[in-house]
């Protein structure tokens, strides 16, 4: 059984500074006395700490989970005490510090383990859902780099139905070696891992393909198939070709297919998962070990000696440096550090930060050794040669301009949300721009647009809501007044008619005019009055009238 | 010449026929443009451009009562939006409504100071402050539009607005700063 190999667009092939870091062979790295475990190291939502400062946790404890599904808890590492939850540097491109926990290593190195494994089922008993739930609580993600929760990854494939399984062990980014470290020291856990992606899953075929830059790998995960009892399976060889590696690429050249823009791979039906993803779903399953460590690669030419070493979550960068020898240099200015590969990854400013689920490799660059210069880029000559190398077959040129001139929505028409971000256009330019930076900083700005134009929404919306409430509250008030008038009406049925007709002020007006009135005509003071009396009376009223008269 | 006065007449009356027919069968309801520039207002309701929310102000524009530059949270950015829409000259934004901030601004209540009056919660244009009478009130952080209304009814003053927190999940990749402008060598 063979398949037709096809050919993704452009690509390029790099130095791949590989041999460095295999020669040693996997290494045990030793635990820290301080583990620092970021409480976010997925894509999605985040975690609440189940913890608090001074309790005791051990080995494969839950110390931080959610209870959405598009998340995975984080396990302790290690034994020890919690000594603080608190913002610490994490590797991430901001530089910015989030909210880490940190255990005080106690080296007793305990598991939580013993408790829970006798009660479980066997896992050849267990269906589908119940192994998807095992692999959500293990806290596995996806190990390549995307960090996307494996569980929910899973079941959204389940759901829709999966054809083709594709296994990536390409491992294409230049220094990197930690999956080919790892196929060749966990071969059968890898297949083990596809067998019970197979069990969940059931695609009809599985295909899991090595560049044949790694014999030795290829050569032993053969061996583990054909040992194995896995139906359907089959590693293929592909030709060493950045980034033949990157999910849509790898499916490309196993399949043929294209992903459509805008859709994932199990929209057409395919399902990617990383190799070192298969072997931590393996150790769950059988070991009951959460996803506590992974294989990580120290590398480049800053380093004393390059290597692979399998790693706790949450070691401090620092502590493998040490284990790697310590740097060449010791002045830090002469030196870069990078996480992830040098296509793709990005700036640490210390290493001061943890190894987190991501973290597949440690890159230390000497300053010289850097091709390009930060804060300095020649003009873009149109050469069209960024265009021949992009795997997603792209105008990186023309999104260059229109993110440059800050123009993000016509960089989006030209496709911007299906780069990849591999860097090949950036490492061709003569110009030496770098491109990718353009357009990571464009994809922030359209994201943070859209993210504006929903709360912009939202606002909206609960501004007309709040509108209409108050409407409704007003046409209410007045149907309760008219209501409770016409009961009055009712009680007091005398003149139904006047009480509706005559204003009740203009009613007390009369009523105290008629008062007034009434008051007036009868002056008490001029009644039963003596003769004397008038003759008074009538005097002072001809003096009145002679003033008056002698006025005039 | 009878058979072509004939003719005419019975298109004109037949175009006729299709045309009533059409403004009856497709009749817009509302006016769009209306819509479109509300949909372009960043929906912050605080009426700083002197109308009663966005919708009022958009109506305003449509109907060419007011000028395009009285929105100061949308800022030069939705002035440039809204002369692309209408096909008018971008203007500069009109100091008088107020200034712009570019990180937006999120109210905050002194939850000690505050004496539960309810006089916010009333002026609040999109019910984001929550509380009863005599009872502490707070702001639901992720509905406040920054728009300062409830600022003014406070009678103890409590209410402070504060620039929205960055966090790492709605961090922006800066764009490449260059030390010096490129030079042409020609």
């Amino acid at each position: 059984m063979s398949i037709k190999l096809h050919e993704f667009h452009g690509g390029m092939h790099t130095e791949d500074h590989k041999a460095e870091s295999l020669a040693p062979g996997l290494q045990q790295a030793t635990l820290p006395a301080q583990l620092t475990l970021p409480l976010k190291q997925h894509i999605g939502d985040s975690n609440k700490p189940l913890v608090t400062i001074g309790d005791r946790v051990l080995r494969g404890q839950v110390i931080a989970d959610s209870s959405s599904l598009i998340s995975a808890p984080i396990h302790a590492s290690s034994s020890g005490v919690v000594s603080g939850i608190s913002a610490q540097p994490i590797p991430h491109p901001s530089g910015q510090c989030d909210v880490c926990i940190v255990i005080d290593v106690d080296g007793k190195d305990e598991s939580i383990e013993s408790q829970s494994q006798s009660q479980s089922k066997k896992i050849e008993d267990l269906s589908a859902s119940e192994l998807i739930d095992k692999i959500h609580r293990a806290g596995i993600v996806g190990l390549g780099g995307a960090v996307f929760p494996a569980a929910a990854k899973i079941s959204r494939g389940d759901n829709l139905g999966i054809k083709t399984l594709i296994i990536n062990g390409a491992e294409c980014e230049p220094y990197i070696t930690c999956d080919d470290t790892l196929m060749q020291n966990y071969a059968s856990e890898v297949v083990s891992g596809i067998g019970y992606l197979q069990r969940i899953l059931k695609p009809e075929n599985t295909l899991i393909g090595i560049e044949d830059n790694k014999p030795v790998a290829i050569k032993l995960m053969q061996a583990a198939v054909i040992e194995s009892a896995v139906a359907k399976t089959e590693v293929i060889t592909i030709p060493t070709i950045y980034p033949s590696g990157g999910e849509k690429q790898l499916i490309k050249i196993l399949t043929g297919k294209e992903v459509p823009a805008g859709k994932l791979a199990f929209d057409i039906g395919l399902f990617c998962q990383n190799v070192g993803t298969c072997v931590a779903i393996t150790q769950t399953l059988e070991q009951s070990q959460p996803l506590i460590s992974r294989i990580v690669t120290i590398s480049g030419d800053g380093i004393q000696q390059p290597g692979n070493w399998e790693v706790r979550l949450g070691t401090p960068i620092s502590h493998l440096i040490n284990l790697a020898g310590g740097y060449k240099r010791n002045q830090s200015e002469s030196q870069h550090l990078v996480m992830g590969g040098p296509m793709m990854g990005f700036s640490l400013p210390s290493d001061h930060v943890p190894v987190v689920k991501a973290t597949n490799n440690i890159l230390v660059m000497l300053q010289e050794t850097i091709p390009f210069t930060p804060g300095y880029h020649d003009e873009c000559i149109r050469c069209g040669k960024c265009a021949d190398v992009c795997p997603a077959q792209l105008l990186p040129q023309q999104m260059y301009w229109e993110a440059r001139a800050k123009n993000y929505e016509r960089s989006e028409e030209y496709h911007l949300f299906d780069c990849i971000e591999c860097g090949c256009c950036a490492a061709v330019c003569p110009s030496q721009i770098p491109l990718v930076q353009y357009y990571r900083a464009a994809k922030s700005e359209v994201r943070a647009s859209r993210q504006a134009l929903f709360r912009s929404d939202r606002a909206r919306l609960r501004f007309e809501f709040r509108e209409q409430r108050l409407l409704l509250k007003k046409q209410q008030d007045e149907e309760r007044r008219r209501i409770k008038r016409e009961a009055l009406q009712k009680k007091n049925p005398k003149n139904p008619d006047t009480k509706t007709e005559v204003d009740p002020v203009q009613a007390a007006l009369e009523r105290v005019k008629a008062k007034k009135q009434s008051q007036a005509a009868e002056p008490k003071n001029t009644t039963n009055l003596t003769p004397a009396q008038l003759e008074k009376i009538e005097e002072a009223d001809a003096r009145r009238r002679a003033a008056r008269e002698q006025r005039e | 010449m009878i058979v072509a006065i004939l003719t005419i007449s019975l298109m004109a009356g037949l175009f006729g026929l299709i045309l009533g027919y059409a403004a009856i069968r497709f009749k817009v309801e509302g006016n769009p443009i209306i819509d479109q520039i509300d949909a372009l207002l960043p929906q912050t309701q605080c009426g700083q451009c002197t109308y009663p929310g966005c919708r009022p102000y958009a109506e305003a524009i449509a109907n060419g009562e007011a000028p395009i530059n009285q929105c100061p949270p949308g800022g030069q950015a939705t002035i440039v939006a809204l002369a692309d829409l209408l096909d008018v000259e971008v203007l500069e934004p009109n100091d008088e409504h107020g200034e712009h901030h570019d990180i937006p601004l999120v109210a905050i209540i002194d939850e000690a100071t505050c004496i539960g009056c309810t006089l916010c919660i009333q002026a609040c244009p999109v019910d984001a402050i929550l509380g009863s009478a005599k009872h502490m009130h707070t702001i639901i952080a992720d509905e406040c539009t920054g728009c300062e209304l409830c600022l003014p009814p406070c009678p103890v003053d409590c209410i402070d607005m504060v620039p929205i927190k960055q966090t790492i999940d709605d961090w922006k990749w800066p764009a490449p700063v260059l030390s010096k402008e490129i030079v042409h060598e020609h």
